[in-house]
């Protein structure tokens, strides 16, 4: 599955050179979650708490403790699946789709 | 949706009936405005209601006094006097906005809270676009590195109070408009009783403590929210607790960890970002005053000035289980004004400062005057500033070794090498901005078999205080 990871806020920081747009190719399976394998028809879908095991795995390069609490994200950052708070559509359950957009960001305290 | 027939025919009727007098009504206002104008003419200046100058505390005289006056010379029917009419003529043109829109801005108040690089384009235009009454709390004093952002503040008001120098600004721009100054940080002791006297809030602070509080503050008074945020090189808006949207704990019921609070005075911000975040504050709160617009309620706009993009998300709406704005909530004003944010936050009601740390045994430490008298007798050593790349070239101590903090595991066999250029019984110093990262630098080279090293307490933050006073201190 192809998605468009973005990280921003300062959480692009966490990825190797600070890249903030990741397009990335994805899938797990049940009994190897976080593998990058080709995808194959019919495989396991992708929820948010795939995507979550597999972002720390692959993208994360230092602190992961900055992105993950448990299994789900750390407090402070916003998860939106194509420009949608991921609350409002499933959260760690939320299945995704070939070509969705999911944006991390951690919220600002400044000015 | 059934019910049409008959009942269709007679709100026809009813809607022709109030076509008619609308018109008609239209056509008297047209009269009143032709004759009040004849009579403004003749003693030209004279405007309705005189410019309230608040200036301190209170001076606003309560919620009443600031929520219903009737001021900016609009008068007690509601028509605009000549030169109001020609101030605020742009406004008036627009047909969404027009003298409806005009009146109810000179009939609101709106509190700004900090006068720093997003609380100056949001006094300045509100101030300019003739809101009733504009409070602006703050109780920082300008300085020299505000400059570069926050652009309400001129050189020569460096050193003096924020708010007296945004206060004067803003008057200078419009004199017609009441400003209030709240020369105070805004704390949980003093913020019920300065938010109630407005209408709208806007947050333009600058950190996560202070952010929480005044949300609280917000629900527990129901005003409307108008927050905005800027870091680095992004922005982010939304409008809290109105028209359904969520409240700060209905998205953020936890807060982040303290390594994630970046500070500008930490991370760095490019001064027009703030200013473009305060400019889409101004205009919310505007739109929310006037009731023009559909307010940035339940939506987030993000504001990336590298890639030059916006992005306006969907957020979740107010939660029907936030301990806060929920239905059940049980917070209550006393247990607001008891309310410990920066406890709950573990991070300080400022921009300034980092909590130092305390890591280190006080013989792995110096103070930056022993590391003057050290130099000063020649004692072999070798200088490590864990400084970020960038930072070390703003300014840094000559000679010294710069690894950063984030690359120093890597890079021990360079330090190892400097080190043995040295002398083998050199003492290892390390030394960053403000004496935090060197501790933890000495921490891990004492880990690593680096016995001698030791940090400068305070780092050049210190030096440029106790040493050398013309090291550039940023």
């Amino acid at each position: 599955m192809h998605l468009t990871l973005e990280f921003g806020g300062g959480l692009e920081l966490l990825l190797e050179n600070s890249t903030k747009v990741h397009k990335v190719e994805i899938t797990t399976s049940k009994d190897g979650q976080g593998k990058v394998t080709t995808p194959k028809e019919g495989q396991d879908k992708v929820t948010m708490k795939s995507l979550l095991s597999w972002v720390k795995d692959n993208l994360i390069k230092e602190r992961p403790e900055m992105f993950v609490k448990g299994d789900s994200v750390r407090p402070g950052v916003l998860v939106l699946v194509n420009d949608c708070d991921w609350e409002l559509c499933g959260g760690l359950d939320a299945e995704l789709e070939e070509k969705d957009v999911v944006v991390f960001i951690s919220t600002l305290h400044g000015g | 949706m059934g019910g049409g027939g008959g009942g269709g025919g007679r709100r026809e009727a009813i809607e022709r009936e109030l076509k008619k007098l609308r018109a008609e009504r239209e056509d008297l206002d047209g009269r009143i405005r032709l004759l009040e104008s004849q009579l403004e003419a003749t003693p030209a200046g004279v405007s309705g209601a005189a410019a309230g100058i608040g200036v301190e505390d209170g001076a606003c005289g309560g919620s009443v006094a600031c929520q219903s006056r009737v001021s900016n010379g609009f008068k007690l029917d509601g028509g605009l006097p000549a030169d109001m009419v020609y101030r605020y003529s742009r406004h008036l043109l627009l047909p969404d906005f027009g003298v409806e829109g005009q009146r109810k801005l000179s009939q609101s108040s709106i509190l700004v809270v900090g006068a720093g690089g997003l609380g100056s384009p949001v006094a300045l235009y509100l101030a300019a676009c003739g809101v009733g009454c504009l409070g602006i709390v703050d109780g920082d004093d300008v300085e020299l590195n505000n400059l570069h952002r926050q652009i309400i503040h001129k050189e020569a008001y460096v050193g003096q109070s924020k708010v007296k120098s945004a206060a004067d600004a803003c008057r200078e721009i419009n004199s017609s408009i009441k400003v209030v100054e709240h020369h105070h940080t805004l704390k949980p002791c003093n913020a019920l009783e300065v938010v109630r006297k407005y209408d709208i809030v806007v947050d333009a602070t600058d950190n996560l403590p202070t952010r929480y509080m005044i949300s609280d503050c917000c629900v527990l008074l129901s005003k409307p929210l108008v927050s905005g945020a800027a870091l680095g090189l992004e922005g982010q808006l939304t409008v809290y607790h109105h028209n359904g949207s969520p409240c700060y704990r209905c998205l953020f019921p936890s807060p982040p960890p303290v390594a994630a609070c970046q500070r500008c005075s930490d991370s760095g911000v490019l001064g027009v970002v703030p200013g473009v975040i305060g400019c889409l504050q101004a205009l919310e709160a505007i739109k929310i005053a006037t009731g023009v617009g559909e307010p940035l309620c339940g939506r987030m706009l993000l504001f990336d000035a590298l890639s030059a993009r916006v992005r306006i998300v969907k957020i979740r709406g107010s939660s029907p289980d936030c301990t806060h704005c929920g239905k059940n909530s049980v917070f209550t004003e006393q247990d607001f004004q008891k309310f410990d944010y920066e406890n709950f936050t573990q991070s300080p009601m400022s921009d300034k400062a980092a909590p130092s740390v305390n890591l280190l045994p006080e013989s792995a430490r110096i103070t930056c005057r022993d590391y003057k008298k050290l130099v000063d007798n020649g004692e072999p050593h070798l200088l490590l500033d864990v400084r970020p790349a960038h930072h070390f070239q703003i300014a840094s101590i000559s000679p010294s070794l710069n690894i950063p903090l984030s690359m120093l595991e890597e890079k021990l066999s360079t330090l190892e090498t400097s080190l043995k250029e040295t002398g083998e019984a050199s003492t290892l110093v390390v030394l960053c901005r403000r004496g935090n990262d060197s501790q933890r630098a000495v921490k891990l080279l004492h880990e690593k078999g680096f016995a001698s090293a030791k940090d400068i307490i305070g780092g050049l933050q210190a030096w440029g205080q106790d040493v050398d006073p013309h090291f550039p201190v940023y």
